[in-house]
């Protein structure tokens, strides 16, 4: 069931002056709505100038702390609000939003892949975990444009074998675009992506070109998150269908890309 | 105990508080956070005689204080209604109201023809006035001949309560009031979307796909308030307020100004349970202001 609820900030993570990571409890310690990975929240930012609330992604839960977190990077007047925001302080959220990427039933043995670039790596972190839960251990590729950029690593690297992939020439690991790793000719079964739109598109035509079943999240712009708007419809083989319901993860089977 | 009964052209509400067409799904996206049963009314999306799949993407873009939609009537059309989301709705204990478009006369009135033997639908609101797409729709809305011949036609085909929305893209949005009032509407809603435009200036391109859309939200209100205080005085029939209502304050806003009922848009994407304390807030108004029956404040001013 979806809830409406208050959430008090219980630390703020700063990573860089683009990046925070928001680690937030209910405030009236009701305990957190059960959450799938891949899933969304709406978060309310007053006090900045913006009018509708802004969807983020499900980037870690912590059942037993009953705590959720978000990475947020700045991107205009609301996440810029957000992400100065301070320990102690409210924040009104619509959750779990969205379908989450579909893990139930996976066999053990399957080699997953998980393709991050970006910010778009956050759904990614509880997704590694969840699978990590189930006896797979999966591999995740973070792509950035610094090195500074990367973050979370040691977090991704406690569930799943970390590979990164940066732009500039002082790269850790591999330089370069994602899709230029060579981590990509080994083989998988499964692949699951989120970051920016071009990136997704190159991921996808891999994984259609290896016959790789994969499954991508859209950002697409959003006003309600409750299907009820129908203002981020992506157009699939099925027609215009709501991301912020029918998605935000989808097969790449079902996208005209 | 406040009375919050109102009653808007033959349609008997348990309170003046609507949803509005294009905002609230078809309910039950709503149905987590609110019991759609205290709602007074709710008016379900824009509904055509075919499918359609509406605009492309991006069809959303927020504006100061509000936002542009050109969403473009996407729905799956009357018979997926009448056989998959009615069975549904008609279980909820409130007013449903079908909001209607159409491309011609005769597409408002077949759609019309179809609802007229449902018995939970006790009115429609004819959309005469959405700004988002290319035929009909607002060609109607905007000279007070078009919105004759549909309310005239509409009239005919449809005996119970007959709503019809307002554009407020026109010069005079009191003489089309008048010229629906004239034709037997039973009430009046107004506003639907200013037409406005944004553009993007560092990719150079309009926000919208559609580049001109729908403005709603609160920077829409004080328009809003004019228009309802100008149509409220110069005709007979009931007159339902909505554009930007935010809060239990707005609304009563609207009321003084001679709304008799209100619709919430934009708010229920801010707020997915608004509706429930604007209601909870015109008991409190009337309480404070020593009022028993909430008809005595509207149309005040
Ligand atoms: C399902 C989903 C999950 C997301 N997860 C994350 C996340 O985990 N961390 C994170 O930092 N960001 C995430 N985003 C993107 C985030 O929503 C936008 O960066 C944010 O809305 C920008 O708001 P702003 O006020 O800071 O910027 P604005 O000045 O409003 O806009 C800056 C840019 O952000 C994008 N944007 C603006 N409003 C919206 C909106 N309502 N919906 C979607 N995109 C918008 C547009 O591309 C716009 O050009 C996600 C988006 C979606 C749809
Ligand atoms: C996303 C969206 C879709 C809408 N779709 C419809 C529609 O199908 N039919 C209609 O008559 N009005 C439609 N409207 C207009 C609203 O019903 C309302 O008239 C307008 O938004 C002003 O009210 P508000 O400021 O409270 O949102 C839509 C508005 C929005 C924001
Ligand atoms: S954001 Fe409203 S339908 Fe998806």
């Amino acid at each position: 069931m979806k809830k409406i609820l208050d959430f008090r900030i219980v630390e703020n993570r700063h990573f860089n002056e683009n990046y925070s990571l928001l680690v937030i409890t209910p405030a009236d310690y009701s305990t957190l709505p059960r959450m799938r990975p891949g899933q969304f929240v709406q978060v309310a930012i007053p006090g900045c100038g913006i009018t509708l609330r802004r969807p983020i992604s499900i980037c870690d839960v912590d059942v037993e702390e009953n705590r959720l977190s978000l990475l947020v990077r700045k991107a205009g007047k609301g996440t810029t609000h957000l992400i100065s925001m301070e320990k102690d302080e409210i924040i009104n959220i619509v959750l779990p939003l969205g379908n989450g990427f579909s893990i139930d039933g996976i066999d053990s043995d399957r080699r997953i892949f998980l393709i991050g670039g970006g910010v778009g790596a956050a759904p990614l972190l509880y997704l590694s975990k969840a699978l990590r839960k189930k006896g797979i251990t999966p591999t995740t590729l973070i792509g950035a444009r610094t090195p500074a950029d990367l973050l979370m690593i040691d977090e991704f690297s406690r569930y799943s074998d970390v590979r990164t992939s940066v732009e500039s020439q002082d790269a850790p690991d591999h330089c370069g675009l994602v899709t230029q790793h060579p981590i990509l000719s080994e083989s998988f079964d499964m692949i699951y992506c989120c970051g920016p739109a071009p990136m997704m598109k190159a991921v996808a035509g891999i994984a259609k070109e290896r016959g790789i079943e994969c499954e991508v999240s859209l950002e697409n712009m959003m006003a309600c998150g409750l299907g009820a708007c129908l203002c981020c419809v992506e157009k699939t083989v099925r027609g215009n269908v709501c991301v912020c319901t029918e998605g935000p993860v989808f097969n790449i089977n079902q996208l005209t890309w | 105990m406040v009375n919050l009964n109102v009653n808007i052209g033959g349609l008997n509400l348990k309170n003046p508080v609507m949803t509005a067409s294009g905002t609230f799904g078809y309910g039950i996206e709503y149905s987590d956070f609110i019991d759609l049963n205290r709602l007074g009314a709710y008016i379900v999306k824009g509904t055509t005689l075919n499918p359609r799949e509406g605009n492309p993407y991006p069809r959303m873009a927020e504006t100061p204080s509000g936002m542009l939609n050109a969403v473009g009537l996407q729905n799956k059309g009357v018979d997926f209604f009448i056989s998959h989301i009615y069975p549904v709705i008609s279980a909820y204990d409130s007013e449903l109201i079908v909001n209607v478009s159409g491309a011609s006369i005769d597409d408002y009135v077949t759609v019309a023809e179809k609802l007229m033997p449902l018995e939970r639908i006790n009115a429609i609101e004819v959309n005469i006035s959405c700004p988002n797409v290319k035929q009909g729709g607002m060609a109607f809305g905007t000279t007070t001949d078009g919105a004759a011949q549909v309310t005239k036609a509409m009239r005919q085909a449809w005996d119970k309560s007959l709503i019809v929305k307002l554009s407020p893209n026109v010069t005079s949005i009191v003489d089309i009031a008048k010229a629906v009032e004239a034709e037997g509407a039973d009430s009046v809603s107004l506003i639907n979307t200013l037409l406005g435009m944004a553009i993007d200036v560092e990719r150079q391109r309009p926000c919208l796909s559609t580049v001109t859309g729908g403005l709603s939200g609160p920077a829409v209100r004080p328009v809003a308030v004019r228009m309802i205080w100008q149509v409220a005085h110069a005709v007979s029939i009931p007159v339902i307020g909505l554009g930007g209502i935010m809060d239990g304050r707005d609304a009563i806003e609207f009321m003084l100004a001679g709304a008799r009922a209100v619709q919430l848009g934009t708010a229920n994407f801010i707020d997915p349970a608004v509706t429930m304390k604007v209601i909870d807030y015109m008991t409190d108004y009337c309480e404070r202001h020593g009022v028993k029956d909430i008809n005595e404040i509207i149309g005040m001013i």
